[in-house]
């Protein structure tokens, strides 16, 4: 069973635009050491996947700078391994996608040259724990062209994801734009498991068959002419698409069947690039308590709740409270931070108060000094 | 290929005897240190970072975990096309096969790999020190002086001087007159670091010679360097003054460690332009508990802390359980400290788990007497371990 993933990078950047002027959502820092992309590439080869391409539209340098060859998810492969596929500028004025249908066809070249039987494509607004084998082998056994990966779902309020309806065998028999629907749905995550001559049929026939989007004209028009199955998703399962939402995921893992669940599912495997920062530091002063600490950090002050990433400062008498600070923030003297989102590097002078609510943190910009 | 200016060839060989159960079942470079290293990590990142590409590794004892964790050397940049790390154990060749008989004679049964690299100079190395120094600079002085080798020193209390090689050098020209291993007496304060660069071909030819004389015990320190400088070889010191610590011995190890703490540790890592490297496992951040209280500590991933952790170094993963509590320790990787068990003055080696209610050392424990539990040993709930005393390690009792 030969198996090729394709990552979609950009695609839902617009939904935490906060945190994705300087980088794509794959590139968005998760969890006091990840990026978001880590969770998917992990998983991807946690499933025996070897190969895997990396779409990407804008913004990607730090993406680039964070995968590098691969290895350190054991993608630097003489065969296969990581590929970064930025957009493809052959033909003038059709340089960018504008939907994940055209994405796929930018990247028809590297499905062609693959010689895998089925393609795993996912994106990087979801953090879980998948085993992308078990998916396939589920595919290969109901005939299927294409699998769907689906989570049941309380929907209300504006929720633009598809639902999906299956049913006894598990094929799906409708697809539903979702806004306004209601009720625990099975929701669709946008993870499928695809054959590979099938993906490259729709995209070579894509004008005579006026296929554009891929869940509109793929899916749901698709519907009854192919086999499209649906396979359920259960455990450890966050959807990043507000920032509310990446808040309330990143504070989640403070709760230790969380973290279980999520990190250590199958030993502890998820990959993400090594720094060699020195180990973290607690001095006489600081006073620590329910918080996620990252190697590198030198606490002085006072940290309740909060997530601190790699290199983060907070002085003497500093206060930080249900916050998440990226990389190489400093907190100086007397300052007190609650529900505040640093971005890399912003630095926090002696005595500034910050406070955001749980629904809506206070989000500070990449390098900014208050 | 372009040739070497200087390959390393690292001395990995040795068992550590004064590290107890510490070094029942790994060389002495392997043993952990400072929550996310081993010693090991130190030469191999000094060399990456003064350009030297080419490293020989020398094991013999016990080499499964070193090996293993040296691997490819990708975590220190030593995954070269053309040089990188290598580990040489001893081998059977046509003539027979023997084991490394010293420090000498290790270098003698590889001088196949340096006729390989056939490098211009070569960097000798032990593996029980930690220190941060780029080796660079002596390549450079070694060079100015045309020296046949170079000696590093450092200055030592005059107390312990009788611990180490002691030499008397000129002061002006750095020339060394004498060269003393662990003299009654010591006459100076000068200690070689045990860190020397030959020229290649006088090494090789001091070596061929070493072999030949069946009354050398085969070792640099007792029997190269004294021959040579009586000799009349051109011999130099290069001064070091940094930070440098022997941790061949239990206070020792446990010294280093207590050395990373405070606000400005003696060693400082966090120093972007030279790091130091070390094999890291995918480890998620460390959880420090509403239960959890620490104090004047450093741990690196993984730790998950509900107790009370005091003056110490935690290893990644390592688990304290609420109510437990550690002061002026060592835990290493993988072990778990369950509920209530209190330590003063221990070391726990990796994937050990301390029982409920354990007292491991107390309040008359000091830096001589820790209390050391060997790797991967389960303690009984209420077990004690007195002072000084030491728990080997599980099939080595």
């Amino acid at each position: 069973m030969k198996v090729v993933g394709v990552v979609f990078s950009n695609i839902h950047d617009r939904g935490v635009r906060e945190l994705t002027v300087n980088r794509t959502l794959a590139s968005v820092p998760f969890g006091g050491r990840y990026r978001l992309i880590d969770f998917v590439l992990s998983n991807m080869v946690n499933s025996g996947i070897t190969k895997v391409g990396v779409i990407t539209k804008q913004n990607y340098q730090s993406l680039m700078d964070h995968v590098g060859s691969g290895k350190y998810w054991d993608l630097s492969r003489k065969n296969g391994g990581l590929m970064v596929l930025p957009p493809f500028g052959a033909a003038a004025g059709s340089t960018l996608y504008s939907s994940r249908f055209e994405a796929l066809c930018n990247i028809v070249q590297f499905l062609r040259r693959s010689d895998e039987d089925y393609v795993v494509l996912s994106d990087c607004d979801i953090i879980c724990n998948i085993d992308f084998s078990d998916v396939v082998q589920k595919h290969i056994d109901n005939h299927c062209d294409i699998t769907l990966v689906y989570r049941r779902q309380e929907y209300g309020g504006g929720y633009d994801r598809i639902a999906v309806e299956t049913d006894k065998s598990g094929r799906v028999t409708s697809m539903t734009p979702a806004d306004k629907l209601t009720g625990e749905r099975k929701m669709n995550t946008n993870m499928y498991v695809i054959n590979r001559e099938f993906l490259l049929k729709l995209i070579e026939n894509a004008a005579e068959l006026n296929l554009k989007s891929f869940s509109h004209d793929v899916l749901m028009r698709g519907v009854k002419e192919y086999r499209i199955y649906g396979y359920e998703h259960k455990g450890y399962f966050a959807l990043i698409d507000s920032v509310a939402s990446y808040y309330k995921y990143s504070l989640e893992l403070l709760d230790k069947e969380k973290r279980d669940e999520l990190f250590y599912n199958n030993g502890a495997s998820i990959y993400t690039k090594v720094r060699d920062s020195a180990p973290m530091r607690i001095e006489d002063t600081a006073r620590v308590s329910d918080s996620l600490i990252a190697d590198g950090c030198v606490i002085e002050g006072d940290v309740t709740g909060s997530i601190l990433f790699r290199g983060v400062r907070v002085s003497k008498g500093a206060v930080v409270k249900n916050s998440i600070l990226f990389q190489n923030t400093t907190i100086c003297t007397g300052s007190r931070l609650n529900c505040v989102i640093a971005d890399k590097g912003v630095k926090i002078l002696e005595g500034r108060e910050l406070s955001g609510h749980p629904t809506h943190p206070y989000t500070i910009a990449k390098n900014t000094v208050i | 290929m372009k040739k070497k200016k200087c390959i390393a060839m690292l001395l990995a060989g040795g068992q550590g005897t004064r590290l107890y159960a510490l070094t029942s079942s790994v060389a002495k470079p392997a043993v952990s240190f400072g929550a996310k290293y081993r010693i090991i990590d130190f030469p191999l990142s000094n060399c990456t970072n003064s350009g030297i590409d080419t490293v020989g590794v020398l094991t013999q004892y016990q080499p499964l975990i070193l090996n293993e964790y040296v691997g490819n050397g990708e975590p220190w940049d030593l995954d070269r096309t053309y040089g990188g790390v290598h580990t040489l154990p001893p081998y059977q060749a046509k003539t027979g096969g023997e084991w490394y008989k010293g420090t000498a004679n290790a270098i003698y049964q590889n001088l196949h790999f340096l006729d390989e690299y056939d490098s211009e100079h070569v960097l000798i190395l032990s593996g029980d020190h930690i220190y941060k120094m780029d080796y660079s600079k002596m390549l450079q002085e070694h060079i100015a002086h045309k020296a046949d080798c170079t000696i590093a020193v450092i200055d030592v209390p005059i107390a312990e001087a009788s611990r180490f090689g002691i030499l008397d050098f000129d002061a002006r020209s750095h020339r060394i007159k004498s060269f003393e291993e662990k003299p009654k007496q010591p006459k100076s304060n000068h200690a070689s670091m045990g860190i020397y660069i030959f020229k290649k071909d006088v090494l090789v030819k001091e070596l061929i010679a070493d072999e030949n004389d069946p009354a050398s015990s085969n070792d640099f320190g007792k029997n190269i360097i004294p021959k040579m400088i009586g000799a009349g070889c051109g011999m130099y010191a290069y001064l070091f003054d940094g930070y440098w610590k022997d941790v061949g011995t239990v206070t020792s190890l446990w010294e280093a460690n207590m050395d990373m703490l405070g606000e400005n540790p003696l060693i400082n890592l966090n120093d972007t332009a030279f790091k130091i490297y070390s094999r890291n496992l995918a480890l998620p951040p460390s959880y420090i508990g509403t239960s959890g209280k620490v104090v004047n500590s450093i741990m690196t991933a993984g730790c998950e802390i509900y107790g009370k952790v005091v003056n110490s170094v935690l290893g990644e993963g390592v688990v304290v359980e609420k109510g437990a509590e550690i002061y002026d320790s060592v835990i290493m990787r993988g072990t778990r400290i369950r509920k209530d068990t209190v330590i003063r003055y221990g070391m726990v080696d990796e994937n050990c788990d301390i029982g409920n209610g354990c007292i491991i050392g107390d309040e008359t424990s000091d830096k001589y007497k820790i209390a050391l539990v060997g790797r991967g040993n389960t303690l009984e709930p209420g077990s004690v371990v007195a002072p000084g005393q030491i728990i080997e390690q599980e099939g080595n009792k």
